[in-house]
């Protein structure tokens, strides 16, 4: 059971990862357009195409 | 109401322009009708392909187009507008206000508390599961345990600080005041949770409930968080009804020129130019003009108040009557109180004084559970248990009766409730405007333009008549002429017209002179022209007359039967004559009508219903129906209404139906219902889990199980309402 000594400390770091990610995407200003960013990925843009 | 900015009339917006730090400068627009992929591509290639501009951006999801220009010189905000106008998407500038942004900020704040105490809650429970394994008998031994709980207090308990944050300083906000709100239990609750938890690890007991502080508050940031998503979505909503109408002022510049210019760009000093119908945008001084100010959204004083040269005016204030002239005496920001703040609480301020479920439940539950812990730990230590084991009881019944049921249940079935109407196009501004509106027992409708159509159409002519006269009609921009072309259909318009005002029109009908108009303009003698009429004549031949009529909305005698047979009393008040009143009350179905009122007498009407103990709800769209609609018990108004009656309503709907109203009475009942559920069920929950806390029966395990399984089924029968 002493291994829970580093397992503990482990996990909440992953957690805490988790958390920063979100507080991450919360600032990148990731939520502000859900409907633009779902309709965007439809459109082709015009430097992609193939000549 | 015309939606977008008429172009010729305000010729400069270069005003609306925003510099960026960078110099170049941006431009915001309202964007309507933009809903998918190609819309977006269409609207961002036409903007970006406008000379000067570098890059635009469109938000779907606030319909927003951001577009960057290249420097100040080349930048033309109207050619702009006139390219996603002719790609067929109304555009208008975009001034919204220092006010939306710090709301925003309200929000993510609780977005992040509500993720951190998520993340608190799920990793003091992973430490706290083997815990409540200990519990029931299994191998746990003293040193582990206490490493666990040490892990557990260690994640919890600066999540639960953080993410308390929010009811910490409401309810210390509220004891300041010398008041008790809902957060003063909850605060209370979590501190000394905690603070029993740690002296409990401390001493090496099996009773710490870290995991049930920190899951506690995430249950009640989703409750605050739903209240808060449902207040902010109805008003970016009126913002962005505000943003189309209010926050720009009419400044005449030096040579006379109408300029629009965002309120705050007014400075002191401005010539300001204000219509009937208007507000007034700043404070000031009136240098030419006489009218009446309507100060209802200011003071609460319904009676107009005339003024004239010279005279006061304050921001906010609407004009009644007469065009006026100001100088600007004050800044926007420093005006009265801040119009636009002013006008999107106007109508949540005038009905403040309503207790809202959730407030009259916690006005019983918070002394009872005071009283039930206080109880336990006096009659616990009595009865001969120590204070240490009497305290840790008491905190159980803290934590137990966990008031999760009226953090969530309210705001849980409101948010289904309007995310049903809202699809409906039902726009409700309140979770409190739900609950009024589920109360009312009597339906007061104003007639023009909320039981009728509000626009004028033919009564019964011969077709051949209409189309002879139809060129002619097609040349003028009167409403009724208006209407005359709109029943002709499209066709030739006249040659050499000339307009009349307050008279007719004159033009050539294949080589014959003709006049369309009042009758004396005509040609006709010894007739009254009333306000629904017009004559049409050709020189020296006979004259014809086309009455008109407004239209009922066609769903209107569907409605009122709903509405009757919900048990709703129904009545019309209207400022229009008698005739045209009791034909449209007939045609609807309605026994009640009442003509000829004031703006005051419908509000008198609408005061003495109340006086009886009737709860009124008001539908209304006019700026005679404004005060009625604040004084009355619920109010509703059509999407077509002034903005001033959509400020002063709780719920806006669009679209031409008025089942509209049948339904949002209907989906308030129900939400109403849900919401007496959800008190029953918690009442039911806590009149067992209390005294299983009090004889000391709950240990942390089962106080987590129940507390989020009360909470769970709270918010499953909430969602039920959105299933349908």
């Amino acid at each position: 059971m002493d291994l829970l000594i580093y397992l503990a400390p482990a996990s909440v770091f992953l957690g805490a990862m988790g958390l920063f990610a979100f507080w991450w995407t919360l600032r990148n200003g990731q939520y502000e357009d859900p409907a633009g960013d779902a309709a965007r990925i439809l459109v082709d843009d015009p430097e992609d195409r193939p000549a | 109401m015309a939606l977008t900015y008429d172009l010729a009339r305000a010729p400069d917006l270069s005003a609306f322009l925003k510099r960026r730090d960078g110099g170049s400068p941006t431009l915001e627009l309202l964007v309507k009708g933009a809903r998918c992929a190609s819309c977006l591509s269409k609207i961002e290639r036409e903007a970006a392909a406008v000379g000067g501009v570098e890059s635009a951006r469109l938000n779907l999801t606030s319909g927003k187009l951001t577009v960057a220009f290249r420097s100040a010189q080349g930048a033309d905000p109207a050619a702009v507008i006139a390219a996603v106008e002719a790609a067929g998407y109304p555009a208008t500038p975009y001034d919204p206000g220092q006010a939306a942004l710090a709301h925003d900020k309200e929000g993510r704040r609780l977005i992040l508390c509500l993720a951190v105490a998520a993340f608190g809650a799920m990793n003091s429970m992973m430490f706290t599961v083997p815990l409540w394994a200990g519990l029931f008998g299994q191998e746990l031994g003293p040193a582990t345990r206490t490493f666990m709980q040490w892990w557990s207090a260690l994640v919890a308990t600066p999540c639960a600080l953080y993410a308390g944050m929010p009811f910490f300083e409401s309810a210390w906000r509220s004891l300041r005041a010398r008041r008790a709100n809902m957060d003063v239990p909850i605060s209370i609750g979590v501190i000394l949770t905690l603070a029993i938890s740690f002296s409990e690890t401390i001493l090496g007991g099996p009773d710490a409930y870290f995991d049930a502080a920190v899951s506690l508050l995430f249950l009640l940031l989703i409750g605050r968080w739903l209240d808060h998503q449902l207040r902010a979505k109805a008003r970016s909503a009126a913002a962005d009804l505000l943003a189309l109408q209010a926050p720009a002022a009419t400044v005449l510049d030096g040579q006379g020129r109408e300029r629009i210019k965002p309120l705050s760009d007014v400075a002191v000093g401005d010539e300001v130019l204000v219509r009937p119908g208007e507000r007034i945008p700043v404070d000031g001084r009136v240098t030419a003009g006489v009218s009446e100010l309507d100060n209802a959204l200011l003071t609460g004083e319904t009676a107009p108040v005339p003024v004239q040269e010279g005279e006061l005016c304050r921001a906010g204030a609407l004009n009644l009557s007469g065009l006026l002239r100001l100088t600007a005496t004050a800044r926007s920001e420093d005006s009265a109180v801040a119009a636009i703040a002013r006008l999107v609480e106007a109508g949540a301020q005038a009905k403040s004084k309503y207790v809202r479920l959730a407030d009259k439940a916690s006005a019983i539950y918070v002394p009872v559970v005071h009283t039930a812990a206080a109880l336990t730990f006096a009659g616990g230590w009595a009865l001969g248990l120590g204070p240490r084991e009497a305290l840790l009881r008491a905190v159980a019944v803290l934590i137990i009766t966990c008031p999760c049921a009226l953090g969530l249940a309210v705001p849980a079935v409101q948010i289904s409730a309007s995310a049903r109407l809202f699809r409906r196009g039902v726009l409700v501004k309140s979770g409190a405007a739900l609950e009024r509106l589920a109360e009312v027992d009597h339906v007061v409708f104003d007639k023009t333009g909320v039981l009728t159509e509000g626009k004028p159409r033919l009564l019964d002519a011969p077709t051949g008549l209409v189309a002879t006269a139809a060129p002619l009609a097609r040349a003028s921009a009167h409403p009724l002429a208006k209407a005359l072309a709109a029943e002709a259909g499209p066709g030739p318009a006249a040659i050499e017209v000339v307009e009349h005002p307050g008279q007719g029109v004159e033009g050539m009908i294949d080589g014959r002179r003709a006049r369309l108009g009042r009758a004396s303009f005509v040609g006709v003698s010894g007739e009254t022209s009333g306000e629904t009429e017009i004559w049409f004549g050709f020189e020296g031949d006979t004259k014809v007359r086309f009455r008109f009529t407004d239209a009922l909305r066609p769903d209107a005698a569907q409605a009122i039967a709903a509405l009757k047979a919900r048990g709703l009393t129904v009545e019309v008040l209207s400022g229009d004559l008698s005739d045209p009143v009791a034909r449209a009350a007939a045609a609807a179905g309605i026994e009640d009508w009442r003509a000829g009122l004031t703006p005051e007498g419908k509000s008198a009407a609408v005061d003495a219903l109340k006086a009886q103990g009737r709860k009124v709800l008001m539908v209304g769209d006019g700026l005679n129906d404004a005060a009625a609609l604040a004084r009355a018990h619920a109010a509703i108004a059509p999407g077509t209404a002034l903005d001033a009656s959509q400020n002063a309503a709780d719920l806006v709907f669009s679209g031409e139906g008025l089942m509209a109203v049948a339904q949002s009475v209907d989906t308030a009942r129900v939400s109403r219902t849900r919401a007496m559920e959800n008190f029953g069920f918690a009442t039911l929950y806590n009149l067992v889990a209390t005294p299983a806390a009090m004889f000391g029966l709950v240990n942390p395990f089962v106080a987590a199980l129940a507390m989020s399984g009360s909470s769970l089924i709270v918010t499953l029968n909430a969602l039920r309402l959105r299933s349908r």
